[in-house]
C-alpha cells in the first residue's frame, strides 16, 4: 500500500525541470497564395531556468520541423533487354513531405543515441519511427535513396549547427520552406538537451494553407469535378476561338 | 514572375509556360498535330508531376487545337465528314486504350510502356514521312518542280466493302479503314497522353490516300474532341487538371497556333513533311536516349496525393 501510494505521488510530481524552453514562431501560418515561391519560418526562443546555469555539460537546442505525410511510391531502374526499366517498387504509405532538423551543435554531442531511438529526432530514426524502413529494411539502398531525393528537392534538410545559441539561452534559426509545399499542419518541435539527454520538449505548429485563387480552384477541382472539368474545356474553347477570331479581324 | 500552380502544387515562371504554349501551338497550327507529344514531356522536364502535366496538357491541346481548326476552316480545308468516322473509331479505341493504361499502372510499367510507344511510333512515322517526302522533293526537283499526281491510284483501301464519298477529300473508300485508323490512334492517345496527330496525320496521307491540304483541318477538327474528352475524364477521376497552368499554356498555345498556321501557308506541302519528319524523329530520339542511356538517378520516388 505504502509502495503504491509512493509509485502515485511520484507520478504526480512535478518533472524536475530545472530549465525548461519558452519558443515562439515568426509565422504561425503560410498562405500558399498564387505568387507563392518559398517561405523562411524563423524559430527562436529562450531558455528559463530556476538554478543557475550549470557549467558542467553544455546545453544544446535541436529543432524539428515535419510537413504532412503522403502516400509514397519508391522505383528502382535495372539495365534489362538494353534498356533502364523499373524493376523494383516499394510502396509507403506515409511518408512526410517535408522534415527539417537544425541544432546547435554536432548531432553526435546533441543527441544521445538512445533519446534519438526514443523520440524519432534524426531523419533515418524518424523515419523507422513511422514504419516506413520495415518495408524497405532488407534492402538499405532504399532508404538512402528516398533520403537522397528527397534532399535534392530541400524537402528534407539536415543543418548541423545552424541554429545559433546565445550565452546558452537565446537561441534562433530559420528553416527554409520550399515552394513546391503540401498543405497542412506542419509539427515544429524543439528539444532542449544536456549531454545528449533531452531536459525539455515544446511543440508548435505552422498551419500551411492555399488562399485566394489558389484555393478557389483546389476546391473547386476537388468538390466540382466535372464542372471543373467543363470549365476548363470551356476556358479552353474561348480561347481558341478568341484568338482566331481576332487574328482574322488582324488580316495580316 | 514565378507562380505557384494550385493542383501541380509547384512554382514555375509564368513567362516560361506562356512560352512552351507558344513553341507548341505554333508546331500545332503549322503542321496539324496537336501537340501532346511536344507538350507532356516539356512540362515533366520543367517538374510537373506526370499526372497534371498529361492532363493539363490534353486541355491546352483542346484550344490550340480549335484555334488551328477555325484558321484552316477559313481555307476550307476540313473535311468534317471523314473527321467524324475517325473520331467515332477514336472513342471506341480511347475507351480500350483507358481500360489497358488502369491494368498497366497496376503492375508499375506505365512509364516503360509510354516511353517504347513514343520510341516505336514516332521512329516509324517519322523515317516513312522522312524517307517519302524527300523521295517526292528529290522527283519534283528533278522533274522541274512539277509533281504530276493521279488523280486516282487505287490500293487495297479501294475495294472494301460500305463505301461512302468524302467530298473535301475527293474520297471515294470504305468506311473501315478510317474506323480502324481512328480506333487505333484513339488507343494510343489514351495509354500516351497525347492528341495522335503524328500517327493521325501520316496514316491520313499514305493510307487513305488524302490530299495534304485537307489532312491538317481533319486531323485538329478529330484532336479537339478526343483531347476534350481526356481532359474531363481527368478532371473527373483524378482531379489532375490544373486551370492556372492550362490558361497560361493556352495564352502562348492560341496566339502560336495562328501564327503556325499562317506560317504553314507559305510552306510547300513536301517542305511541311520534312519538318514534321524531323521533328518527330528528334523527340523519338530524345525519349530513346532516356531509354539507354544509364540514368544519374537509379531511383524514383513518385508522391501520392492525401485522401
Amino acid at each position: 500500500m505504502m509502495r503504491r501510494l509512493a509509485l502515485i505521488a511520484a507520478l504526480l510530481a512535478p518533472p524536475a525541470a530545472a530549465e525548461s524552453i519558452v519558443a515562439g514562431l515568426s509565422d504561425s501560418a503560410v498562405a500558399i497564395t498564387t505568387d507563392f515561391a518559398g517561405s523562411e519560418i524563423m524559430v527562436f526562443g529562450a531558455v528559463k531556468r530556476e538554478a543557475p546555469l550549470r557549467s558542467d555539460a553544455p546545453l544544446r537546442v535541436i529543432v524539428t520541423v515535419e510537413g504532412p505525410a503522403t502516400p509514397l511510391t519508391l522505383r528502382r531502374k535495372d539495365h534489362r533487354y538494353g534498356i533502364w526499366m523499373n524493376t523494383a517498387s516499394v510502396d509507403l504509405p506515409a511518408v512526410p513531405s517535408f522534415y527539417a532538423l537544425a541544432s546547435s551543435a554536432p548531432l553526435d554531442q546533441a543527441l544521445a543515441p538512445y533519446e534519438d531511438a526514443r523520440l524519432g529526432i534524426t531523419l533515418p530514426r524518424h523515419l523507422q519511427d513511422l514504419g516506413l524502413m520495415d518495408g524497405l529494411a532488407p534492402d538499405q539502398a532504399f532508404q538512402s535513396a528516398l533520403i537522397r531525393i528527397r534532399q535534392g528537392e530541400s524537402r528534407f534538410q539536415v543543418k548541423e549547427g545552424a541554429i545559433a545559441f546565445t550565452e546558452e539561452t537565446l537561441f534562433r534559426t530559420d528553416i527554409a520552406l520550399p515552394a513546391a509545399l503540401v498543405e497542412g499542419n506542419y509539427k515544429v518541435r524543439i528539444y532542449l538537451t544536456r549531454d545528449g539527454r533531452v531536459v525539455d520538449e515544446v511543440q508548435r505548429a505552422i498551419w500551411v494553407r492555399k488562399a485566394g485563387l489558389e484555393r478557389f480552384l483546389h476546391r473547386a477541382a476537388q468538390d466540382q469535378p466535372l464542372l471543373y472539368g467543363l470549365a476548363a474545356l470551356l476556358i479552353a474553347a474561348l480561347a481558341g476561338w478568341g484568338a482566331s477570331a481576332l487574328f482574322a479581324r488582324l488580316r495580316w | 514572375m514565378q507562380l505557384f500552380l494550385p493542383i501541380a502544387e509547384v512554382s514555375v515562371n509564368a513567362f516560361l509556360l506562356v512560352g512552351i504554349g507558344g513553341i507548341v501551338g505554333f508546331l500545332s497550327g503549322l503542321f496539324g498535330v496537336g501537340g501532346g507529344f511536344l507538350i507532356t514531356p516539356l512540362l515533366f522536364f520543367i517538374g510537373i508531376p506526370p499526372a497534371v502535366a498529361v492532363a493539363t496538357g490534353a486541355n491546352q491541346v483542346v484550344a490550340s487545337s480549335i484555334s488551328g481548326v477555325l484558321a484552316q476552316l477559313r481555307r476550307k480545308a476540313v473535311d468534317f465528314r471523314m473527321g467524324t468516322v475517325l473520331l467515332a473509331g477514336g472513342m471506341a479505341g480511347s475507351a480500350v486504350g483507358v481500360w489497358v493504361f488502369a491494368r498497366l499502372s497496376a503492375i508499375g510499367q506505365v512509364d516503360l510502356f509510354v516511353q517504347l510507344s513514343y520510341v516505336l511510333f514516332l521512329g516509324f512515322v517519322g523515317a516513312m514521312m522522312l524517307q517519302e517526302s524527300l523521295r517526292s522533293m528529290w522527283r519534283a526537283r528533278k522533274a522541274g518542280g512539277v509533281v504530276v499526281r493521279r488523280a486516282h491510284v487505287h490500293t487495297w483501301v479501294h475495294g472494301m466493302p460500305l463505301k461512302m464519298k468524302f467530298r473535301a477529300s475527293g474520297l471515294y473508300i470504305s468506311v473501315i479503314p478510317p474506323l480502324l485508323i481512328g480506333a487505333f490512334v484513339g488507343f494510343l492517345s489514351a495509354v500516351m497522353g497525347v492528341g495522335g496527330g503524328f500517327i493521325m496525320v501520316p496514316a491520313m496521307i499514305y493510307l487513305l490516300g488524302m490530299p495534304t491540304r485537307v489532312v491538317i483541318g481533319t486531323s485538329l477538327f478529330q484532336i479537339i474532341f478526343t483531347t476534350a474528352f481526356t481532359t474531363v475524364m481527368h478532371a473527373v477521376s483524378s482531379q489532375t487538371v490544373d486551370l492556372l497552368l492550362a490558361m497560361l499554356l493556352i495564352l502562348g498555345g492560341v496566339v502560336g497556333a495562328q501564327f503556325g498556321a499562317r506560317f504553314g501557308l507559305r510552306l510547300r506541302a513536301d517542305q511541311l513533311r520534312v519538318l514534321l519528319a524531323l521533328m518527330v524523329l528528334a523527340v523519338c530520339l530524345r525519349v530513346a536516349a532516356d531509354l539507354v542511356l544509364r540514368p544519374d538517378e537509379l531511383y524514383s520516388a513518385i508522391a501520392g496525393r492525401l485522401p
